[in-house]
């Protein structure tokens, strides 16, 4: 699995600063799991480069893409991060390898149920989950160092944007829940204004000859 | 007479669970597979004919009982077949990771072809069986499947669309009743009332909740109802759609797209509104007063409004009521919302009576319920404004399946359209979802500055200016030259809420890429381009179809280029599977297998029954009369219904108005056709005198229907539908001759091939819908007419030559 995101990681220099996921990040990826994070049937396909079903409607992300978000955030050791769209608690867990705590919220209680009792089976103590509204954020967490919005929005809630700290950093992967098309990364800087990055997960010139 | 009215009725049921079968699929999967898996479905026509050929010796002299049974089991394997195919776990947006899911698709093929199968199978067997003259028959299937057009628009209006397969299968139940009605015996009569009473009762019996629909977990309207304290307020289904209101308390909507990230505020909890239990608008309680609507003014949508005061407005696509409330919230004098879906905006008025100031009942808003391009062409005054904001979801828009769905909105056309009805000095500000690479936002520019060359602007890139947040682009397009204090406040609401210029008259290269960064400032490059000189070979040698689309080519949404197409594979498994435009590709493979399954269908009486097919040249051009017949009629008819909906100011009007006028008078030129040939000389032949007929109509049409739909646009509706159908008339009439008279001509020479040319035909049928939509991307209605006339001629060319030696009418 790790080979394939880091040659997809190569592949992609304008999204992947120098050509490569941070170690600490595969790092983190070697050490979580995958396969306790799939749904029993689909185990065979846990470790291959695509993104699973998990019920509800929802799917695990495809590695590369949460490899990809991950490295984008700069995650440190000493990091508080909140993650809007638990789904099956994989982000959450490989979070959870790089910082100190990971606050996530996910709206479907079926799904936060399980994805806790995996987080606690899997000695997670760093990752605390909650049923309910992502929109207002999670104040008594927060501020946050990286916000990571895996539930479609129309747009960035004003409250993670307050909630998210001077220096932080926040990822908002847009497509159906089978293909991530773009990547958009939210970064405030510290005198409080927001800059934001359009990423697409691939390489592709639209123009055949660069524009004179 | 009893016998046609069961051909007719079934054929009723056969059309109307064709249309349905569309809607259906469309809500519970997504509607680029819809079309895929009808079609092949349709191809049962085809098998129909190759099933009675082989079976003809048995099933002639049984003729009522096979008749009333294929007409039974096509009313059973209706509503049984859509409940085992809602049974198989097919998500189509798995199907370039998982193998199984291609399985899964294949499997739905056999099961919506039965239907099809069991049904026409009945039809063919008439022509086989009955004494009654061909073109009788044919003209009771065409009449019948008219009104099976109209009744089922009908029967989608008054039902949801689950419960309208019981009405089609009760009509099929009914054809085989009145099957038996026609017979001698009083025991086919006995089961003949008795299957009627069972259809009259059917209404009581019938249950209601299954086979219901089971909507793609995947779909929003599912993945909402998963969240707790969700309730459905109310419901609504029309042929265009199926909407769903949604109150969520626990988790409220919030739904503001291309909201600024400097916005302080985001919007008020809103009501969902669901449509196919995909495509999501929200409907704003506007009662919270104005702090809770200032989210509105932080949009890109917005920008207009910095630049007029108190403005006329024409919102093309009113949805849940955001554009009005944003219109009102910054002053609108005026509001003109216009809205295509009758059913959406009923929902929306009852979702707003809840709220204490409901925005429709004010005295400046008037809401319009048209396609909006034709509410347009048909109005004399003119806007301050006109706005269209985003009218497809999120979702939708990204994942482009939808793209070769027809629409007069963004065509060259509309655009000067809209550009005659703004007052001078007004404002065009269409506002669409960012695409990465960017496609439609410069489709857009690139249409609009077009637009502005054909009206003539002085010099039109001053006219144009474009922003851009983090995942929608606002186009404004002024009908006279922006000002240096206009240019001035469109930098200054971009810079206050962090939006990105992407042009802008006098614009330094260096203010582009400041705020949502990309690796280059692709946008501004873009647009740059298509403002200069080099605007042609920029479009040549873009990567997506970004040329503009006419109302002759109406497919704004497709951007698929074959050049792009092995980058895009190659990307699939790195993510970069949303990038692919899916549906020129989807059609182009729908396109192939009707024609390989096709070809296969009509091979096969060849290879099972090699000694009795007459294997000669007679047999060849039978197929080819019935093969360009099959695909010239649907050119020229599918064609048509395009041309009609701007002029009848409805898609769905335009469909029931053009398909049922159609189809009623090309039965009607059916019934007549025999009797016709009869009345003429005999060096003067029906089939090339009908074709001689057609030809000079269509290309007369081609010429005379933009001038006279221009002069009578503004008509009252009954003129124009009257006007409609007296058009269609005479071109119908002779499009319903050729088919009947060459199988007349089939039966006197060639009895046991009449089957055989009906699943030609049938097979031609499903194969010229596809082809008809190919062409048109590529070449345009006109065209498509044009080689429809061809068609015809090669048909009359192949008959002329058929029998030579025989003595046989027509």
């Amino acid at each position: 699995m790790l080979e394939v995101v880091a040659l997809y990681a190569e592949r992609t220099p304008h999204a992947v600063s120098g050509g490569a996921i941070d170690a600490s990040v595969m790092e983190a990826m070697t050490r979580v799991p995958r396969h306790a994070f799939v749904p029993e049937a689909l185990r065979d396909k846990a470790y291959a480069d695509r993104p699973l079903p998990i019920g509800y409607g929802q799917t695990i992300s495809q590695p590369f893409i949460v490899a990809l978000m991950t490295h984008l955030l700069e995650a440190e050791a000493d990091d508080v991060m909140l993650e809007i769209g638990t789904g099956s608690g994989y982000q959450a867990a490989v979070l959870g390898e790089l910082v100190r705590k990971v606050c996530t919220i996910e709206i479907v209680p079926g799904l936060a149920e399980r994805a806790s009792g995996r987080l606690q089976a899997l000695d997670y103590a760093n990752v605390e989950t909650r049923v309910g509204d992502g929109y207002d954020g999670w104040e008594d967490c927060g501020p946050f160092d990286g916000i990571v919005i895996t539930a479609a929005a129309s747009h960035v809630p004003p409250p993670l944007v307050r909630q998210l700290k001077p220096g932080g950093r926040m990822v908002i992967p847009v497509g159906d829940p089978f293909t991530t098309q773009q990547l958009t990364l939210v970064v405030k800087r510290p005198d409080g204004g927001v800059t934001t990055r359009q990423l697409l997960p691939v390489r592709f010139v639209p123009f055949t000859r660069r524009p004179s | 007479m009893t016998r046609l009215l069961a051909i007719a009725v079934l054929s009723a049921a056969i059309l109307g669970y064709e249309v349905l079968l569309v809607r259906l699929l469309a809500i519970v999967q997504w509607h680029h597979f819809a079309a895929m898996v009808i079609s092949i479905a349709l191809l049962g026509f085809g098998a129909s004919g190759t099933a009675v050929y082989l079976l003809q010796d048995w099933a002639k002299p049984r003729f009522a009982a096979v008749f009333a049974g294929c007409a039974l089991a096509f009313a059973s394997t209706a509503v049984v077949c859509f409940a085992l195919a809602q049974a198989l776990p097919f998500n189509p947006l798995a199907l370039l990771w998982e193998a199984r899911q291609l399985v899964y698709l294949l499997a739905l093929y056999p099961l919506f072809l039965l239907p099809f199968l069991f049904g026409a199978t009945a039809i063919a067997l008439a022509f086989v069986s009955l004494e009654t003259a061909v073109g009788r028959v044919y003209g009771a299937n065409l009449l019948g499947s008219g009104a099976g057009a109209l009744g089922i628009l009908g029967a989608l209006t008054l039902l949801p669309p689950d419960a309208c397969l019981w009405v089609i299968a009760g009509l099929g139940a009914a054809a085989a009743g009145l099957t038996g009605l026609a017979e001698r015996t009083a025991r086919a009569r006995r089961l003949g009332l008795g299957m009627l009473a069972v259809v009259v009762a059917l209404p009581l019996s019938a249950p209601t909740s299954w086979p219901g629909l089971r909507v793609s977990e995947y779909k929003g309207l599912s993945k909402t109802l998963d969240i707790p304290d969700v309730e459905i307020l109310a419901e609504g289904s029309s042929p265009l759609s199926f909407v769903t209101l949604v109150q969520s308390p626990s988790v409220p909507f919030r739904h503001a797209p291309g909201l600024s990230l400097a916005a302080v505020g985001g919007p008020p909890p809103q009501l969902g509104l669901f449509t196919d239990g995909g495509g999501f608008s929200a409907v704003t309680d506007p009662s919270g007063g104005p702090d809770s609507l200032a989210y509105l003014g932080d949009m890109t949508s917005a920008l207009p409004y910095s630049l007029l005061e108190r403005p006329r407005v024409l919102l093309l696509g009113a949805g849940g009521g955001d554009g009005v409330l944003q219109a009102l919230r910054h002053g609108a004098a005026e509001v003109d919302a216009v809205e295509l879906d009758a059913v959406l905006a009923a929902l929306v008025r009852g979702a707003e009576r809840r709220f204490s100031a409901p925005i429709y009942d004010r005295p400046a808003v008037r809401l319009h319920i048209a396609e909006a391009r034709a509410f347009v062409a048909r109005q004399r005054q003119r806007w301050d404004l006109i706005q269209i904001p985003l009218l497809d979801s999120f979702g939708a828009a990204l994942a482009g399946g939808q793209s070769l769905a027809e629409s007069h909105t963004y065509t060259l056309e509309a655009f000067e359209d809209y550009l005659g009805h703004l007052s001078p000095g007004g404002l065009l500000a269409v506002t669409r979802w960012l695409k990465l690479p960017p496609r439609d936002s410069l489709k857009l520019f690139a249409t609009a500055l077009t637009a502005l060359e054909r009206s003539a602007i002085a010099v039109p890139p001053r006219s144009l200016a474009m922003i851009r947040g983090w995942n929608t682009t606002t186009l404004l397009v002024k009908n006279g030259a922006l000002t240096p204090d206009e240019i001035a406040a469109i930098r200054d609401f971009a810079a206050r809420r962090w939006f990105d210029l992407v042009y802008l008259p006098g614009m330094d290269a260096a203010e582009a890429n400041r705020w949502t960064l990309l690796e280059a400032p692709l946008f501004h490059d873009a647009a740059r381009a298509l403002a200069g000189p080099e605007r042609a070979d920029f479009i040549a040698g873009y990567k997506f179809d970004i040329a503009p689309a006419s109302d002759d080519r109406p497919y704004f949404s497709d951007f698929f280029t074959w050049r792009a197409l092995p980058d895009l594979l190659q990307l699939v498994g790195q993510g970069g599977a949303g990038l692919l435009e899916w549906g020129y590709p989807l059609l182009l493979a729908t396109l192939l297998q009707a024609v390989l399954l096709g070809g296969l269908l009509i091979l096969l009486p060849l290879c099972l029954k090699r000694s009795a097919f007459p294997r000669d040249a007679e047999s060849l051009r039978v197929a080819g009369y019935f093969l360009a017949l099959g695909l010239a009629f649907l050119f020229v008819e599918i064609a048509f219904i395009q041309r009609f909906v701007l002029f009848l100011g409805h898609p769905l009007t335009a469909l029931a108005v053009v398909l049922a006028g159609f189809l009623v008078f090309a039965g009607l030129g059916s019934a007549f056709a025999e009797r016709l040939a009869g009345a003429l000389p005999r060096r003067l032949r029906a089939v090339d005198l009908a074709v001689a007929a057609i030809a000079a109509t269509a290309l007369c049409y081609l010429w005379l229907l933009p001038l006279l739909f221009d002069r009578l646009i503004a008509a009252p509706d009954a003129v124009k539908i009257g006007l409609s159908l007296l058009l269609i008339a005479p071109l119908a009439v002779f499009m319903g001759m050729p088919f009947p008279l060459g199988l007349a001509r089939v039966r006197a020479a060639r009895p046991r091939l009449v089957p055989w040319a009906w699943g030609v035909n049938g097979c031609a049928s499903v194969v010229s819908a596809l082809l008809a939509k190919m062409l048109a991307v590529h070449l345009g209605f006109a065209i498509v007419v044009a080689i429809a006339i061809g068609l015809y001629a090669v048909a009359a060319l192949a008959l002329r030559r058929s029998f030579a030696g025989e003595t046989v009418p027509g």
